[in-house]
């Protein structure tokens, strides 16, 4: 298990994006010009990974 | 009103002191400022629209590098004004066309956010993520085995696994309760996908837990607790976060 003080450490990126994406106040209404559309950037997200790494696989 | 540039959100907060924001830049490098309605200020700053408005912003947000610098530039404002005192953190992207706009909203939502940061005093966001341990090398076959021997070997192994996984939900979940036990709100995220967590083992638990400042000691050493009691699974601890999964029925 990690150290409880994790200042010093690089944050995940992944525990990062679960955070700013999927939580925090989202704002509606007329003066908000985007913010919608998280989920979205989610999945292709992920086909973005999956493709990053189909690449570097070997065979 | 200028249509060149939007104002890109950060974070609300109480009232700041005095330079708290000096020195701390955003998502483009810019300066960040407050942006205040009586005993509530939005922290803001002016990015270009060519990138940060929309149709751009779309395009961005599904460009990992982008949207990685981006993430890790919001975050770093919200640590930032999170130090100074109880904060709302913002979703990434969160953007008005102009000053008036973040003013109006947090006119209109003063009640609300006032109730999140009087909840958030105080407190923290820890992480919890709870793996299946990596399997132990499974022994190896043996050479010569009759057809019938083969399916009890592969029905047991079969079973095995199912109880192994059913073991360890339970497990994660006592974990969860534990640790849940020690917050004043919890919230479990989907589980995370393996290409992304660079972890081949399955996740069962996503957990963010909001904890008194004052008990954070006791929620890591049993944390710490937690993780040595079971071994078939593994508890990776993160935190202190700004309190993300918390800013309440907004979403």
């Amino acid at each position: 298990m990690n150290p409880p003080e994790l200042a010093g450490r690089r944050i995940a990126l992944v525990d990062l994006l679960d955070r700013v994406l999927a939580g925090g106040v989202v704002l509606s209404g007329d003066v908000v010009l985007s913010v919608a559309d998280v989920d979205l950037v989610r999945i292709s997200l992920r086909a973005l990974v999956c493709s990053i790494s189909a690449l570097g696989e070997p065979g | 009103m200028n249509a060149d540039s939007v104002v890109w959100l950060y974070a609300v907060t109480g009232a700041l002191p005095p330079r708290a924001l000096a020195g701390i830049m955003g998502v483009d490098g810019e300066p960040v400022r407050p942006i205040g309605h009586e005993q509530t200020v939005a922290v803001a700053g002016t990015v270009p629209s060519a990138e940060f408005g929309q149709p751009a912003l779309t395009g961005n947000l599904e460009d990992l590098d982008w949207l990685a610098a981006t993430a890790r530039a919001h975050d770093a404002v919200v640590r930032a004004v999170a130090r100074a005192g109880a904060t709302v953190p913002l979703r990434l992207a969160t953007i008005c066309r102009d000053d008036r706009g973040v003013w109006e909203m947090l006119r209109d939502r003063a009640a609300e956010l006032d109730a999140v940061l009087s909840t958030l005093s105080g407190r923290a966001e820890w992480g919890a993520k709870v793996y299946l341990a990596e399997r132990p090398v499974v022994a190896s076959v043996p050479r010569a085995e009759s057809g019938t021997a083969y399916l009890h070997r592969r029905r047991a192994q079969l079973s095995a696994q199912r109880e192994r996984a059913w073991t360890a939900d339970q497990q994660a979940d006592e974990m969860h309760r534990e640790l849940a036990a020690l917050a004043v709100a919890t919230c479990r995220h989907p589980a995370q996908d393996p290409r992304l967590s660079a972890r081949s083992a399955a996740m069962l638990l996503n957990g963010a837990y909001l904890v008194d400042d004052l008990r954070a000691a006791e929620f890591t050493a049993t944390a710490g607790e937690l993780n040595a009691r079971y071994t078939g699974i593994e508890l990776e601890l993160t935190g202190p976060w700004p309190a993300y999964s918390f800013t309440g029925a907004a979403r």
